[in-house]
């Protein structure tokens, strides 16, 4: 076990490349995790990014990325990389664990991509620590930091002896690298003759683009709506208040379940977790699994009904009391304090 | 058909988990062992399927502990044919890779056309023990799909990606991971509970399975380095609504300037 006084040692970043898997979205954009992940390589080495491209498209995302701090550019193109899900990234990814011998892998934990973290385990021998929430680099190697059990505990860990995968939770990493002029692209013809076949993909229908509010991983502030809202309609309250807070909307699985909250904005042990400024949950009860995935925020403040809730256990600041009653009161309040 | 559904124990969500600091594992004493509530909803999901296709055999398997057979009665009693535990003194610690190639191996030998899984567990939100399997068999993986079609020659499913819904698809056999949207798990009923008490359950070594595997043959592995409880949290001021709460709360942001 590492002493405590070691673990809060600085960690300084290595030399050594580190290789982030880069998901490509629609006309070829980087997904919102390259930013991240560049920036989680950054704290420990440097960034080398590892992106995956139809023929002749890989040119455009590989300029993009330098100005996301990647060093060098690894595109690999392929026929399959529209067609097959994974297996394009899994090959170039192994493509660039022999070209650099980087000391991590990172890759985004999302359910596109965690699979083919664990491929590219097996593919090149290698181990992985999953949903890793911070990095370090100490005693010459990279150290994964995560948040177990909603965040009742920390832990850290790495890999001995083979290539290091470590996923990375969306959301979780703040760091930014410095931008690179004009970094180095390698363009390499992926042909996939090797390791297993990925799933085909038949049809990709684009999601409605998002709204003016923020994302709810790596918000700032959420307001999150649970079962206490009664219905669809009852949810726009915590709309309400999320857009005067400038937050992002989250929502508790039963509210999700009911269908008053899409599938996305669930908070919790199996849903997204989040660390933000300020939480403020409005008709959650506050069950355990709930808790595991908001627990970490800074502030926390409940307005439920029923004084025996236990998400006031948690609570910075805790109104027993009716959301439809107090939280117009409160949006009232906090526009006249502005325009006062 | 036969469909194998990957099920595995985990300490109970309910409780308070808790880790062995010195050793950064799960601590087994504090929390009761229950089937994960995802290994639940790929039951349901094999079951619905054998519902509507009478000759489909569904085979539970689990790599734990001794005591994982109480998640396989469980997976019995709600309608699975059989089941199998891999459990092995020498497997205790396993990393992710171990696991998956210990269970790699008991799929090759039940010999199944589509293997399920739970996308994430919820000990540890890896989710990486699918991928392993399918990429160790040489087979295709589904990742992370709200619902799951099954035919008698391909599973597809839908994957949520930043850059859209993904419909994909893959020959038999296969590996298809499912989220929590896949399906509600039943409760078992009494005549299953019943019936599940003389259902196979088997219990196989590493000397059964013919391999290697656990930590100490391990030539690459994921280690624990540290492992730190959160500090406790005291809760702040608790106020009923009398009229006035919302004044106090408004206070409250401004002072700690989050409005
Ligand atoms: C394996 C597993 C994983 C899970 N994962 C998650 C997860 O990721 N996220 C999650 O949220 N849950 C999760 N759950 C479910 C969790 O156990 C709870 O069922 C769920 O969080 C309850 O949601 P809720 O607080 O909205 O509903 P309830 O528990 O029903 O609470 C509603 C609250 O609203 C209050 N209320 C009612 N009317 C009003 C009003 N007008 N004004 C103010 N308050 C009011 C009530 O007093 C009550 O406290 C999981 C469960 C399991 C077993
Ligand atoms: N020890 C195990 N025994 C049986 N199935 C497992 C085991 N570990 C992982 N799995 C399967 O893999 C899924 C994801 O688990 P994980 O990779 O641990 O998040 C689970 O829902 C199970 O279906």
């Amino acid at each position: 076990m590492t002493e405590q006084n070691e673990q809060n040692r600085q960690s300084t970043a290595s030399a050594a490349p580190i290789l982030v898997l880069v998901e490509a979205v629609a006309d070829g954009r980087p997904s919102s995790m390259a930013a991240e992940l560049l920036g989680a390589a950054s704290l420990v080495g440097v960034p080398v990014a590892v992106v995956t491209a139809a023929p002749g498209a890989g040119q455009g995302v590989a300029e993009q990325l330098g100005a996301l701090g990647a060093t060098q550019v690894l595109v690999a193109e392929s026929e399959q990389a529209g067609a097959q899900l994974g297996s394009v990234q899994v090959a170039a990814l192994a493509a660039g664990v022999g070209q650099f011998s980087p000391e991590a892998v990172l890759v985004p934990n999302t359910p596109e991509s965690r699979a083919v973290a664990g491929r590219l385990a097996v593919r090149v021998n290698g181990a992985v620590c999953a949903d890793a929430v911070g990095l370090r680099w100490a005693d010459e190697e990279v150290i994964a930091q995560h948040s177990v059990f909603g965040g009742d505990f920390t832990s850290e860990s790495t890999v001995e002896g083979g290539p290091r995968i470590i996923t990375v939770r969306p959301g979780s990493i703040s760091q930014r690298a410095q931008p690179v002029q004009a970094p180095q692209i390698h363009t390499a013809t992926l042909e996939l003759s090797q390791g297993a076949a990925g799933a085909q993909i038949r049809e990709v229908s684009e999601h409605a683009p998002a709204g003016d509010r923020p994302a709810l991983r790596g918000a700032k502030t959420v307001v999150s709506g649970g079962r206490g809202l009664g219905s669809a309609e009852g949810f726009g309250l915590a709309e309400q208040l999320a857009d005067v807070l400038g937050a992002a909307v989250g929502a508790s699985r039963a509210a999700v379940d009911a269908g008053y909250a899409a599938p996305e904005l669930q908070v919790g042990q199996t849903g997204v977790s989040v660390t933000p400024d300020l939480y403020v949950a409005l008709g959650i009860s506050g069950a355990i699994q709930h808790r595991a995935g908001m627990q970490t925020a800074k502030t926390i403040v409940a307005i439920d009904k029923d004084p025996d809730a236990p998400i006031f256990e948690i609570a910075d600041f805790g109104v027993v009391g009716d959301a439809f009653e107090v939280v117009p009161a409160v949006i009232e309040q906090i526009q006249a304090r502005r325009s006062g | 058909m036969k469909i194998v559904v990957l099920a595995k124990q985990v300490p109970d969500t309910w409780s308070d988990r808790k880790l062995d600091l010195e050793t950064g594992m799960l601590d087994r004493a504090v929390s009761e062992p229950v089937p994960d509530e995802i290994s639940e909803r790929t039951m349901e999901v094999a079951l619905q399927f054998k519902d509507a296709h009478a000759d489909t055999e569904v085979v539970a398997v689990s790599m734990g502990p001794e005591d994982a057979t109480k998640t396989l009665r469980k997976m019995l009693s709600m309608g699975a044919d059989s089941a199998v535990l891999v459990t092995d003194p020498v497997l205790a610690g396993s990393d992710v890779v171990q696991t998956a190639q210990v269970l790699a191996a008991a799929v090759e030998r039940i010999g199944a056309d589509l293997v399920l899984a739970g996308d994430q567990a919820t000990d540890g939100r890896g989710g990486v023990v699918p991928a392993m399997i399918a990429e160790l068999r040489g087979i295709p993986v589904l990742p992370s799909v709200d619902h799951v079609e099954i035919s008698a020659s391909e599973v597809s499913g839908v994957v949520q990606a930043e850059s859209g819904a993904l419909s994909v698809a893959a020959p038999l056999p296969a590996v298809a991971c499912v989220t929590e949207k896949a399906a509600e798990p039943r409760f078992p009923n009494f005549k299953n509970i019943m019936a599940a008490k003389k259902k196979p359950l088997e219990s196989w070594s590493l000397s059964d399975l013919g391999i290697q595997a656990g930590p100490e043959q391990a030539s690459v592995r994921s280690v624990m380095v540290s492992a730190q409880a959160r500090p406790e949290k005291q809760a702040g001021p608790k106020v009923t609504d009398d009229g006035t709460a919302a004044a106090q709360l408004v206070e409250f942001l401004a002072a700690q300037r989050l409005v």
